[in-house]
């Protein structure tokens, strides 16, 4: 979805964030920059419809607005300039956010491979997209009902022993996906990056909802992230704090109001909007 | 006839068990009678202390003649000639420690209710000022300033900009202008509405505002000079929340204040026609003494918890105003003064489930004056809650600087300025908690205006 908003689109970079709100009512949600267009000055947002905020955002027709979308939020991901090769994992709905991360080391000449996993055939999503920005694809699905079967966490393993020789990777995907694929990462010295989505309300660095333990130190997804060195994050707790509304977003769903703040990590299916 | 009552005229209040059910304003505000009648407690004194104990040195007994005579209009614009936001000083300025803290007749009794006049004086005329400034014409002069933060120092300051004929862009981050008056205080101290008001009364002097606007992310300090703008002024106010950095912070149910506030005052949470979730609590625990622990545990009150207040002094160092202080404990909220919390114990799916404090006591006074808490040995306990809420201070916003070059903050991230409240960048001028640290509403109003002052004498002329 291209949004108008010349105020975000003038300065944004990959793995930044806006924050948007539909209406009055509306909760301030945070949704990732996949791609911009300065002289439009519009940026585009692909989301996942899992929630109501998400659902409502799905309905808007061509020429709608909505009440507030404000950014660049958060840094740019650190990419070092000596990097030749890179490895970026998307994991389910992480592949939105994963996608404008090739796209813009494509168009920097690094080379990329991807490796993207969903749980069956029916959620792979952005397959022509990674295929046109990326050196080598891997698709993996858990069931093996198209690509390999099996994990992202499998095939980056497989890149790795193979001697695929990556400078870093980046993963993007569900808390558990990036903590295993941390994990392997970590098992054979690859730096990896990967980017959070905690619960935000300002995500101008005033409310501290996004916090994330990181190195043992308090950091700020939203000031100091959205990107973590992930040997160094501690996923369990992000797993946990990104549950504190479960129990209100249950019942909130079946009366109907919004279902998931953040709505970027979710593991519900749900249809994409691009 | 002056009147010599040792006490201030009451001022209505709701009911503190029906107000501990709702968001409406506590205190219901004067009526013209009972303010003609405090008034009349001013001496008019030769010195006017409490002229030099408001921050933007309101011309106190002069308005509150006025008021006597029953001329609020008259009164209102000798407020308005320093204070761009009556109706909210009126609401939450300290004060005991500044205006009524120096009246002569607070000496022996009760001060002057300045406050509650001042409040009175201002919604008199809210309504009626907005459609009167509507042919309010103010001779420009051709240059155009931008005010970081809708906040109360930025507000002041562009509303004195306006009024000396600059034309003035505020540029604000979130989506409605008003900052901690919108997102931090909450509807039963200051009622929104109120603020919008207020603000809607600057917009008229000329000032534009554009919401949804980060500067420093969607355009930069250097880029708004090369737009034209001749100084730049800084009010980006509080930031990042501190944490007591004990073990447990990052479980299930622990806010900051910042968090919980924003969440009910700004998104409205507690509403069930909003999106925006609230954790739903029995037991909170407040951990703080100022006005912002105070508004966290009256709003955790109102949502149906069991509320504590923690703190590590004695009541007296509570730097929260007395009426706050007042106000919470009628309506029911548990002060555990010399109380201090070491570690918040979670659940098996990481939710909070209790809290471990020690005893304090009083030792020698510290750096800030006030006598330094100490623990008592073996004095360890548990108390069980689902929430905790720390309101402990923040630190200034790092966004600006981190995105500015040639901004200098201190070793606390606050902002250098020097006496003129400029910042170690030419033409652009800070103040309010990004400059002071975490402050009250009219001291950030004061640097606004000193700086608008500074601005006008510099770039206003010539």
């Amino acid at each position: 979805m291209e949004l108008h908003a010349p105020f975000v689109a003038r300065h944004a970079q990959a793995g930044q964030f806006v924050i948007l709100r539909i209406d009055e009512f509306g909760e301030r949600i945070p949704l990732t920059i996949a791609n911009y267009d300065r002289v439009a000055k519009t940026v585009t947002i692909i989301f996942q419809v899992v929630g109501f905020t998400t659902t409502r955002l799905a309905k808007l027709k061509v020429g709608d607005s909505i009440a507030d979308v404000a950014g660049p939020l958060g840094n740019a991901t650190p990419i070092s300039e000596n990097t030749k090769k890179v490895c970026v994992i998307g994991g389910g709905v992480g592949c939105a956010i994963a996608y404008p991360q090739a796209l813009e080391l494509h168009k920097k000449n690094i080379e990329t491979d991807v490796i993207i996993g969903f749980r069956t055939k029916e959620l792979i999503i952005l397959e022509n997209e990674f295929g046109q920005v990326s050196d080598n694809l891997t698709i993996c699905t858990d069931d093996g009902s198209y690509g390999q079967k099996g994990f992202v966490t499998d095939a980056l393993e497989a890149k790795i022993l193979g001697g695929a020789n990556y400078d870093v990777a980046i993963a993007i995907g569900p808390v558990p996906m990036m903590k295993f694929t941390a994990l392997v990462a970590k098992k054979h010295n690859l730096p990896i990056i990967v980017s959070l989505n905690p619960i935000m309300i300002d995500g101008t660095g005033m409310c501290g909802c996004c916090r994330v333990t990181v190195g043992g130190q308090t950091k700020y997804a939203c000031v100091d992230g959205p990107d973590f060195d992930g040997y160094l994050v501690d996923f369990d707790e992000l797993t946990r704090r990104n549950n504190t509304y479960k129990k209100q977003e249950e019942h909130i769903c079946k009366i109907g109001r919004s279902a998931i703040n953040g709505e970027i990590g979710g593991e519900i299916d749900g249809e994409y909007v691009f | 006839m002056a009147n010599m009552s040792f006490e201030k005229v009451k001022m209505p209040e709701q009911d503190p068990s029906t107000r501990a059910g709702n968001f409406k304003e506590v205190s219901l505000g004067y009526t013209a009678e009972m303010a003609v009648e405090e008034a009349k407690r001013c001496l008019n004194c030769k010195n006017k202390p409490c002229i030099d104990g408001c921050p933007v040195n309101v011309d106190i007994p002069t308005f509150i003649a006025e008021v006597a005579e029953k001329n609020f209009e008259k009164a209102y614009k000798i407020i308005t000639k320093t204070n761009s936001l009556p109706a909210v000083c009126g609401r939450v300025c300290p004060q005991e420690v500044q205006c009524e803290g120096k009246c002569v007749r607070g000496i022996k009794n009760e001060p002057v209710a300045i406050g509650r006049l001042e409040r009175f004086v201002a919604d008199s005329q809210l309504s009626k000022v907005s459609e009167k400034t509507k042919t309010f014409s103010i001779k420009t002069n051709g240059k155009k300033v931008a005010v970081i933060g809708a906040g109360p120092s930025g507000l002041t300051c562009a509303g004195d900009l306006a009024k000396n004929g600059f034309a003035v862009t505020i540029f604000e981050s979130l989506q409605v202008a008003g900052g901690v008056l919108m997102y931090g205080i909450p509807e039963f101290r200051l009622p929104k509405a109120i603020v919008q008001k207020e603000i809607h009364n600057l917009c008229k002097l000329g000032v534009t505002i554009q919401t949804n606007v980060i500067v420093g992310k969607s355009i930069t300090i250097d880029e708004l000079f090369a737009d034209g703008y001749s100084a730049v002024f800084i009010g980006t106010g509080a930031g990042l929340p501190s944490f007591m950095n004990i073990k447990g912070e990052s479980l299930g149910g622990v806010f900051s204040a910042n968090e919980y506030l924003t969440r009910i005052n700004l998104m409205k949470a507690q509403k069930p026609n909003y999106d925006t979730p609230i954790f739903e609590s029995k037991d909170v625990v407040v951990v703080g003494g100022g006005n912002v622990a105070m508004d966290a545990a009256r709003c955790a009150l109102r949502t149906g918890a069991n509320v504590k207040i923690i703190y590590r002094r004695s009541e007296e160092e509570m730097p929260a105003r007395k009426e706050e202080i007042h106000h919470a404990k009628e309506e029911g909220i548990e002060f555990l003064t010399l109380n201090n919390p070491t570690e918040i114990i979670g659940d098996n799916s990481g939710f909070v489930k209790a809290i471990n404090c020690v005893k304090m006591e009083l030792g020698e006074p510290d750096l800030s004056g006030r006598r330094s808490p100490i623990v008592v040995q073996n004095s360890e306990y548990t108390l069980e809650c689902d929430t905790v809420i720390m309101a402990i201070g923040t630190s200034p916003n790092p966004l600006l600087r981190n995105t500015t070059n040639g901004l200098e903050v201190n070793k606390r991230g606050c902002l250098v300025v020097d006496e003129y409240l400029e910042t170690t960048r030419k033409n652009v001028y800070a103040g309010g908690d990004a400059v002071t640290g975490a402050a009250t509403v009219i001291l950030a109003m004061g640097a606004g205006r000193k700086s608008a002052l500074r601005i006008s004498e510099l770039i206003g002329v010539g």
